[in-house]
């Protein structure tokens, strides 16, 4: 645990310039914020793209005046194009998956309460951890320079200059590959359609640079977790979150690293000449495309999957961590199977680097392969499925209490089964015949690691907000927001698994070409109706967010009564979190209603002797008896 | 609170489920072989996932509606968990979700771990953005040599065949996939420029073609007809209308169609494509 030399090493004295202290700051509690902030701007932009999507998809050739007026190429009065379409799609995808689903759970609220909750003053590397959002948040503004080059003539004539593959201004708002940029259709430049020059260029730095960001952020949650926790702060006295973070981070650290090099060589291709993706002989666009040859599509994407299928898990552990830590505080009872929600947590992220090719069963990958690959994709359903267990399990015997953050973290365990469950279907290789890239996957996704991920970040910012700003939320507002998110997310993709029976294609900007989708118009119609009403109901919670800022019920340094170390320090916490005085550990994370006890809670800091209960046949995550 | 949110889950449960037992939304009707035993598998895992949602959907609203807070009820109950507990989940999962995995190897495996049957009719497809090229072999069964050199959009030799070779004279390259009844198909996949995928939902078969890859695959259509043919992986702006249609002929119709040259082929093509009605959706 820590020691003394330790302590010295990452102190670090207040700052008192503005800059310092809200910028450029190294402390993580101020970086946390600005990872949320990133996020919660970046979600709006996400959010704005899929309403506009939803709209070209049920009523297409619909004026959209703003449209007009920002990008007159794309959206010619106001009407969107099909690349234009398209390239929504790419940069909804691609803002909520890094920018959202990467930053919030893991820079924000783990940068802010993983220190905190181990009792350390600080990240490790102070320095590395500032770098990290300000390097992420270049990377943002790169993306959103991809969306004016091409979406905008005047901003597209200066990128234009940077060189022969910055062709700009093709009137799209960025590349139109999707999210996964499939090569060679994002390795072939400006011939293979609009959006694919410049676009293409800024979308593979944006990725690149953030594939940095996070892996100093990686780096600096293991380091601070394995060397900083406080005294009594033993492994297994992590509080789930804790875990959670530290796992996500291992699988950052191991698979940025082949996304980054991924989009090199795809750069590379654009760029430079080479041929690591696109093979010779390729006829595009009325001409053979001179000089490449050798190159392989299949190599990018399992480069791609090799990173994309564990992003899945860094966006979704951590709600599950808050999950977890959310529903014991509610339900007034310890976890259910702390060492088993531990393995789980583990299992999933070891799991999750062997399941890539789950995801290419039809490429053109060895069909033996794929046969290995489907088998390891269930196995994955036995780690999460002893996770909904002791989540409900958690619930059986409580006394719980329906606070906002408690409907959003059971609205989670909800959701994360209704996405997750759909993956026994969608990793079979033979139903893949039938659903991959259905809409069937656009539900099953969406589902887990979209909106799932989403409900566990809204459970956080209710819960711990108070710790972070010193006011409550208002709790009417919340559980306004919270009943009809919840309805809404559920109108929005249980539809789709219909449209995917259908077998409706994903990233099509039209239906109207099929008979076979003509049954399809109701449903999309519906969805589309529940999208902007799920949408327009998020200003509620972004109106709460402000408004408790400064007028929200003052909050007492522990408002939930819960155990962690958080709710042991001031509100809001002081520069070095716990005020000069190092926390001492002596029991397990969710020690609640202990027998003979005399409030319903028992703090981590609680000493030995406090503690009467003698329990019998607890399988762990037990205060006590570790360090002694 | 606790209530209606039980309730909430279990009205949700309950028409999630209704989607799938009602059948509004469904596959449209199978056309292959292996058509029917990938429905019958989706039957099968459909209701193990239905089971499962439902059981822990209607257990979480149960839990939400009768443990809630109230002001006469005690303390909650003080567990750590049960080992026990943990043990018998973890292995009743495993059991069933492996034995899925395997089960839902088998059409795949029938498909993809053997080559195509003697006897198949082979076609060679040839996909690019926006259009597809089958590529007949005609009479002599053989095809014509094919470089990407020669490759002319412009002058609508699309597959770039070599018209020297003698193999070439009698084969015909058109956008409609025509194949016949009740006998094997084998298609060798190819893409000029970026990655496509075929996909007829009635066939219950999808497969990328991939630049640089030549890729064979097989299946037996058992039902006449004519069905639409859709682009299932992103290729750029027109994505959407990448269509084309197979057309799935009787036996000697087909035979006297794929004898026929180039021009004769296309003109009888479109006429058979005007013969055949798409299924009623």
């Amino acid at each position: 645990m820590a020691d003394a030399t330790h302590a010295e090493v990452h102190r670090h004295p207040a700052p008192t310039s503005f800059i310092r202290k809200y910028i450029f700051s190294l402390d993580h509690k101020v970086i946390g914020i600005q990872y949320i902030l990133l996020a919660l701007t970046a979600v709006l932009v996400g959010m704005i793209m899929s309403v506009l999507m939803r709209v070209n998809l049920s009523w297409p050739g619909t004026h959209i005046r703003i449209l007009a007026t920002l990008f007159p190429t794309g959206a010619p009065g106001g009407v969107m194009s099909p690349e234009f379409y398209l390239s929504l799609v790419t940069m909804h995808g691609t803002i909520m998956v890094f920018f959202v689903l990467t930053t919030a759970p893991q820079g924000g609220f783990g940068n802010y309460f993983l220190p905190i909750q181990i009792g350390a003053e600080d990240m490790a590397f102070p320095f590395l951890n500032m770098m990290s959002f300000w390097v992420t948040f270049v990377g943002f503004m790169v993306l959103l320079l991809a969306i004016f080059a091409e979406g905008n003539l005047t901003i597209g004539a200066w990128v234009s200059k940077l060189g022969e593959s910055f062709a700009a201004g093709s009137g799209t708002v960025g590349p139109i590959g999707g999210w996964t940029g499939y090569a060679p259709l994002s390795a072939l430049g400006k011939i293979a359609g609009p959006g694919q020059g410049a676009g293409v260029n800024l979308w593979i730095i944006s990725i690149a640079i953030f594939c940095v960001g996070s892996l100093l952020g990686a780096l600096n949650f293991i380091t601070t977790l394995l060397n900083m926790r406080t005294r009594g702060m033993s492994l297994m006295r992590m509080p789930l979150t804790c875990w959670a973070w530290f796992t996500t981070a291992v699988l950052a650290l191991l698979s940025f690293p082949v996304l980054l090099g991924g989009g090199i060589l795809l750069l590379l291709d654009r760029i430079a000449g080479t041929s690591f993706f696109i093979p010779g002989g390729s006829y595009v666009s009325g001409a053979l495309v001179p000089l490449h040859n050798g190159g392989s599509p299949l190599l990018w994407q399992h480069l791609f999957w090799f990173f994309g299928h564990p992003e899945v898990y860094i966006a979704i552990l951590p709600g599950m961590g808050a999950t977890s830590h959310i529903l014991s505080t509610f339900a007034r009872k310890p976890i259910f199977g702390y060492r088993a929600m531990v393995f789980a947590i583990f299992a999933i992220g070891m799991l999750g680097f062997f399941v890539w090719g789950h995801h290419m069963f039809i490429s053109g990958m060895s069909p033996y392969s794929a046969v290995a690959f489907s088998i390891l994709t269930l196995s994955i359903g036995v780690p999460s499925a002893i996770k909904t267990f002791n989540w409900i399990g958690t619930l059986w015997g409580a006394r719980i209490r329906f606070t906002t953050p408690m409907l959003f973290a059971l609205g989670f365990v909800s959701l994360f089964v209704a996405g997750g469950i759909t993956g026994l279907v969608l990793g079979q290789t033979s139903l893949d015949f039938f659903f991959h890239d259905t809409y069937f996957v656009t539900a099953h996704f969406h589902l887990v690691m979209g909106v799932a991920s989403i409900f566990g970040m809204f459970a956080a910012t209710y819960f711990w907000f108070p710790k972070m700003f010193g006011r409550m939320m208002n709790e009417s507002l919340g559980k306004f927001h919270f009943w009809i998110t919840f309805l809404g997310v559920y109108a929005i993709f249980i539809p789709f698994h219909a449209m995917g029976m259908l077998g409706m294609p994903r990233r099509y900007a039209n239906f109207g070409e099929y008979e076979f989708l003509k049954n399809s118009h109701g449903l999309v119609a519906f969805v589309t109706v529940a999208a902007i009403v799920t949408v327009a109901v998020q200003i509620v919670f972004y109106f709460n967010l402000v408004w408790s800022m400064f007028k929200g019920k003052k909050a007492n340094d522990n408002p939930w009564e819960a155990t962690t170390l958080e709710w042991t320090t001031a509100t809001p916490p002081p520069h070095d979190n716990f005020a000069g005085h190092e926390p001492v550990v002596y029991r397990g994370p969710y020690e609640f209603s202990v027998p003979g006890a005399s409030k319903d809670f028992t703090m981590q800091t609680e000493p030995e002797d406090t503690d009467v209960s003698v329990g019998l046949g607890r399988t762990s995550g037990k205060g006590g008896h570790g360090q002694h | 609170m606790g209530r209606v949110l039980g309730i909430a889950i279990w009205i949700i449960t309950l028409l999630s489920v209704w989607m799938f037992v009602s059948r509004r939304w469904w596959f449209p009707e199978a056309i292959s072989e292996h058509g029917p035993s990938v429905d019958r598998q989706f039957m099968i895992t459909i209701i193990v996932v239905g089971v499962a949602f439902a059981a822990a959907q209607i257990g979480l609203g149960w839990m939400v509606w009768k443990y809630r807070d109230t002001a006469s009820s005690g303390r909650a109950i003080y567990s750590h968990g049960n080992n026990r507990l943990e043990v018998l989940w973890t292995i009743v999962t495993a059991v069933i979700f492996i034995s899925l995995a395997v089960m839902g190897q088998k059409v795949w495996a029938s498909l993809h771990l053997h080559s195509a049957p003697a006897g198949s009719y082979r076609i060679e497809v040839v996909a690019q953005q926006f259009s597809w090229n089958f590529h007949y072999p005609g009479k002599d069964t053989a095809f014509g040599r094919t470089d990407p050199k020669l490759i002319d959009d412009s002058s609508l030799n699309y597959v770039g065949l070599d018209e020297t070779d003698p193999n070439a004279k009698d084969d015909a390259v058109v956008p409609t996939l025509v194949v016949p009844v009740n006998r094997p198909v084998e298609l060798i996949l190819r893409s000029k420029d970026v990655t496509h995928s075929f996909w007829v939902p009635q066939l219950r078969f999808k497969q990328d073609l991939v630049p640089g890859m030549s890729i064979p695959v097989h299946f037996t259509v058992q039902k006449i007809g004519k069905y639409e043919l859709a682009c299932a992986e992103l290729c750029g702006m027109n994505h959407y209308k990448m269509k084309s249609y197979m057309l799935v002929l009787p036996e000697d119709e087909f035979n006297q169609l794929v004898a026929l040259p180039q021009e004769k082929f296309q003109a009888r093509k479109d006429e058979l494509l005007n013969k055949y009605q798409l299924p009623n959706y």
